[in-house]
């Protein structure tokens, strides 16, 4: 890639002493880089808008330079002294004289430097005739010493009376003089480029840490969801507090969900109503109305549901184990780590013969590829998982057990009105993406993580995402 | 180890979380500044959070009571409820008004009780707790009342009358009110204004009164000043209304197991005698027993543990629920005491073992199941998509899914019926009205939120949105950037002219993939910039990447 103006004009700065007494001349400069002045001048600013690694001075200097009559001039030579040349020994009549080009100003000039004599008595007329022998074209020599660039070299006067014959134009410019104020060195000058937000850096590495452990990914692509299946089939009461308005984002529209599965559904009411499967159930009034409202999802463990029961249609049971990680809505107080939006990581995986200690034991694994050694569990309460746990790990930071994560044993009342054979059991967990992303970078306020107020700088400057170093 | 750290390592084992350790002292500090804690109270205060259904576990005396028999320092009590000869007990009367605004009703008599400052703190306590908790949706499923038996006589009756029939003086009032009155009384009241709602414009109001007409109580709102207890009371009488009959009878239970611990006849209940509309009587509290029969090797199998049967039995009675051995040795019969409502399944049972035993005793082993991983097509695509535009110099954002109706219509030059967008039910504010149909919104305000950062702004988001007929989300992707420059997409498209509203006009196509239309790319309108509270050109291309999966 060729280098960009700014560097080339870094790297010539580069040789140049520090402070105000080395530097460049950007007039200079642009003309040994073979650039027009403009750009450079461009460049300049944009490297200051960096700040603090190259400080500019604009300096004013003043030049001259010939008019295109000056330029004439110093071709032909001044009106009088060409006007001079043009007078023969016998003399010329005025009037064909003042025909001549540059007359007009050559015979003025030539009369006062008493170069010409007028004979206004001569017969036929008036009637010029040289009056010193040879002359000398001062104009000429000035004007050349200006183009040679030694304006400098002619008085004061001099300078003045050729601007008056407009043979001379005086031109201001502003020349930037950047120099350097700090070892920029150190700084590199950042590379254009795209980059991937923290969070999903995350969700990436999450997502790796699944299918290297052999689990394959839900669908969960619905944020909409019925209450049927984010509730009633979770066995989940329909008087439960999470399935408040306080907690819950109901839909208005649309208000129900269209098609459920009637068979299954019967079996659901039933033993959320009278019990079964082993079960007292809750004993309580189950309305088909309160399982259609439609809603947003407030845990990806609907779509986890609805993968069970396809598993459970499939006719012949094989083990499985499943992931997802998306997006939920709880509609609670907001505060600095709570956002109404968040991301669920879930694992599951069924099979026959699943115990407590393997949950245990997939929870360490997943944990350790995490960066996450150190477990202990605490007896916990999920309306459709028991036994229930509480995932704590050791901060060796905080110097204290935090909570990672919640898991369980999905009920049977949740497995079995789906058809899952008996002999299955079902162990799952979750943790929120947001919570792990905040502490591994560091971000103490959860908005400039998610949602637009992010803080892109800090997307930019983002490291990789390593968990486990 | 330190008293709290014993504490608290006993809290995780049992699985109650030690919130904050804290003083009398230190809670008024907090609340009204240290000068106004002069005085107060420096003795240790734990406040500790229980599961949500461990109702026996609400109060300081059933928490006490379980950590003891956890500990195996104490037997779990026994609850009794004594039926009184014929005649001698209570009555409660339900009339067939009752049926149309609040059918059920339970009710019991703690006979001979004590109360001190603590224990009578502890008893009001409970009952808030458990309308808060177990009564839900404010006191809707079930309302508590509790009152001084010797101030009315029975037999009590529980029926609705109309509000100007009602008339009583309401807890702490010092005169009498109509219903209707009571209701504007309590309008503005912070703690009672939420409970209105649930009679207020029926045409009748539950009532229960005594034998001479005086009200107890007009539940779920307020209960009268005549019955209210005090310190000096001696023999209580507690009723239980309610839409929903179980949870009636399970708070009920709660109330008198928990607190017939200070009746003289320790952990006895007087029982009630409830009447029907339809003659039908029933005796409450329930207060039942049930028995169920576990396997051993059940319980050992779903932990991942080899327990003797009697070792088990145990680990069980620790966790209140008492057993023993049965059959041959190789069953294990369990009672489960009414204060265990939420035991329903063996599986609860099985928890309960698992705790007594201690979760971290447990041998952690890896299970043997054999899978071959899939991703999902649709992820699969995303993410190969993520690493490509992000090489391509664009910088990826991560937007809301919910936002306000102008977000997605006006600001875009359309109408909102125009959307076919997903709307919220009661939106708290307007952030939270509809669920988005383009991820056009979120990167305005993204690049909006991010003035101060150097031009170009080149940004994206994979992500979904969600539209009204369809039973799932769309996948989206969109690009956006400021100063258009070329977006360059390494698919086969082909455009076509088109004039949506969020693009300049004649500067916008529409983009055909596999024979279908995908999206629109263009330069947005200079009044969609503007209404983004933005001043840079920007464009942005947006496409549907389900149909390349």
């Amino acid at each position: 890639m060729s280098p960009s103006v700014a560097e080339l004009l870094l790297q010539r700065l580069e040789r140049t002493p520090p402070g105000p007494e080395g530097g460049l001349c950007s007039l200079e400069a642009a003309t040994a880089l073979g650039l027009d002045h403009q750009t450079l001048v461009g460049a300049v600013k944009s490297l200051q808008a960096l700040g603090e690694v190259i400080e500019a001075e604009t300096r004013a200097t003043t030049r001259w330079e010939l008019s295109a009559e000056g330029e004439e001039v110093l071709r032909d030579g001044s009106p009088e002294v060409r006007l001079f040349h043009s007078v023969p020994s016998e003399g010329l009549p005025q009037s064909d004289a003042m025909k001549l080009p540059g007359a007009q100003v050559g015979f003025s000039k030539a009369m006062a430097n008493k170069w010409l004599r007028l004979d206004k008595g001569a017969p036929g007329g008036p009637r010029i005739f040289r009056a010193v022998g040879a002359v000398q074209d001062v104009v000429q020599n000035s004007l050349r010493q200006v183009q040679d660039g030694n304006g400098d070299s002619l008085s004061e006067r001099e300078r003045t009376d050729l601007k008056r014959r407009k043979l001379l134009l005086e031109v201001g410019s502003w020349r930037k003089l950047p120099f350097k104020a700090y070892n920029f060195s150190a700084l590199g000058l950042p590379p254009t480029c795209g980059h991937l937000h923290p969070l999903l850096k995350v969700r990436s590495q999450l997502r790796q840490i699944f299918l290297e452990m052999g689990f394959t990914e839900m669908p969960t692509d619905n944020f909409v969801e019925s209450s049927f299946w984010n509730f009633d089939a979770l066995f989940q009461p329909q008087q439960h507090p999470a399935r408040d308005q306080h907690d819950t984002f109901f839909l208005q529209d649309p208000a129900e969900a269209p098609e459920l599965p009637a068979s299954y559904m019967a079996r659901v009411k039933k033993v959320h109503s009278q019990g079964g499967y082993g079960s007292q159930g809750y004993k309580y009034e189950w309305k088909v109305e309160e399982a259609r409202k439609n809603l947003l999802r407030t845990h990806t463990t609907s779509a986890s549901a609805r993968a069970l029961y396809h598993l459970a249609r499939q006719g012949k049971f094989t083990p499985v184990k499943y992931f997802s990680i998306d997006r939920v809505f709880r509609n609670e107080s907001l505060d600095a780590t709570h956002l109404a939006e968040f991301h669920q990581v879930e694992g599951v995986v069924a099979d026959r013969g699943l115990t407590l200690g393997h949950l245990m034991g997939i929870l360490q694994q997943f944990f350790t590829k995490l960066g996450i050694s150190k477990l202990r569990f605490k007896p916990a309460y999920n309306p459709y998982t028991e036994p229930s746990m509480e995932i704590f790990s050791y901060h060796e930071g905080l110097k204290k057990w935090v909570e990672v994560g919640n898991s369980g044993v999905f009920r049977p009342e949740l497995l079995l009105p789906m058809g899952l054979p008996e002999s299955v059991s079902v162990i799952a967990w979750g943790l929120s993406l947001e919570r792990p992303t905040m502490i591994k970078y560091g971000i103490n306020n959860i908005r400039e993580l998610v949602g637009h107020r992010v803080n892109l700088q800090m997307v930019y400057d983002n490291p990789l995402c390593r968990l486990d170093a | 180890f330190t008293a709290d750290e014993e504490f608290n390592d006993l809290c995780f084992e049992f699985g109650l979380e030690l919130d904050e350790v804290t003083s009398e002292k230190d809670i008024i500090s907090k609340e009204k500044g240290e000068g106004k804690a002069e005085g107060a109270s420096e003795a240790v205060l734990y406040k500790i959070d229980v599961p949500a259904n461990r109702y026996d576990l609400l109060c300081l005396e059933g928490l006490v009571r379980g950590l003891q028999v956890f500990k195996e320092r104490i037997n779990l009590p026994r609850y009794e409820k004594i039926i009184p000869a014929e005649g001698e007990g209570q009555k409660l009367i339900i009339t067939a008004e009752t049926v149309k605004i609040r059918p059920h009703a339970v009710a019991a008599v703690l006979r001979n009780i004590t109360f001190t400052k603590e224990r009578y703190d502890s008893f009001i306590d409970l009952q808030e707790k458990l309308h808060q908790n177990i009564c839900r949706l404010v006191r809707a499923l079930v309302a508590i009342g509790t009152h001084d038996l010797d101030t009315i006589p029975g037999p009590f009756t529980f029926t609705a009358k109309a509000p100007s029939e009602i008339k009583f003086k309401p807890l702490n009032q010092s005169q009498e009110y109509t219903a209707s009155q009571i209701m504007d009384l309590y309008r503005t009241d912070s703690h009672l204004r939420h409970y209105l709602h649930l009679i207020e414009n029926k045409p009748r109001y539950p009532v229960i009164f005594d034998s001479n007409g005086v009200v107890l109580s007009m539940p779920p709102i307020i209960n009268g000043d005549h019955s209210k207890i005090s310190l000096k009371t001696r023999n209580v009488f507690i009723e239980c209304t309610g839409t929903d009959m179980t949870k009636a009878k399970i708070v009920l239970d709660i109330i008198v197991a928990m607190f017939s611990e200070y009746c003289e006849k320790q952990f006895t209940v007087e029982a009630v005698e409830v009447i029907y509309p339809n003659g039908k009587t029933h005796i409450y509290p329930e207060l039942a027993y049930r028995k169920e029969k576990v396997k051993p090797e059940l319980i050992n199998k779903k932990l991942g543990i080899s327990e003797t049967p009697s070792s088990l039995a145990k680990l069980l009675t620790r966790m209140c629920l008492s057993s023993h051995i049965t059959g041959n040795g190789n069953s294990i019969e369990i009672e489960i005491p009414p204060t265990r409502a939420d035991v329903i399944h063996a599986c609860d049972i099985v928890e309960d073992a698992a705790i007594a035993y201690g979760y971290n005793n447990i041998q952690m082993v890896i299970p043997k199941t054999y899978t071959i991983a899939n991703q999902l097509p649709l992820n699969k695509l995303t993410e190969l998509l993520r690493m490509d535009l992000a090489a391509a110099g664009f910088t990826e954002a991560l937007t809301f899914a919910l936002c306000s109706t102008e977000d997605i219509a006006d600001k875009l030059g359309m109408d909102i019926s125009a959307t076919n967008a997903v709307h919220i039910a009661n939106p708290k504010t307007a952030e939270f009205q509809v669920a988005r149909t383009t991820l056009l919104p979120g990167l305005l305000k993204t690049i909006a939120a991010n003035r101060k950062m150097p031009l170009p702004l080149k940004l994206f988001e994979i992500s979904d949105i969600v539209v009204k007929d369809l039973t799932k989300g769309k996948r989206s992707l969109l690009g956006i950037l400021i100063c258009s420059q070329k977006i360059q997409i390494n698919i086969d498209f082909s455009l076509a002219f088109f004039t949506g509203s969020a693009f300049f006009p004649g500067r916008c196509a529409e983009i055909f993939a596999r024979g279908q239309s995908v999206g629109k790319l263009g330069v947005l309108h200079p009044d969609v910039i503007t209404k983004f509270e933005l001043t840079m050109p920007c464009s942005a291309l947006e496409i549907n990447i389900e149909p390349f999966v």
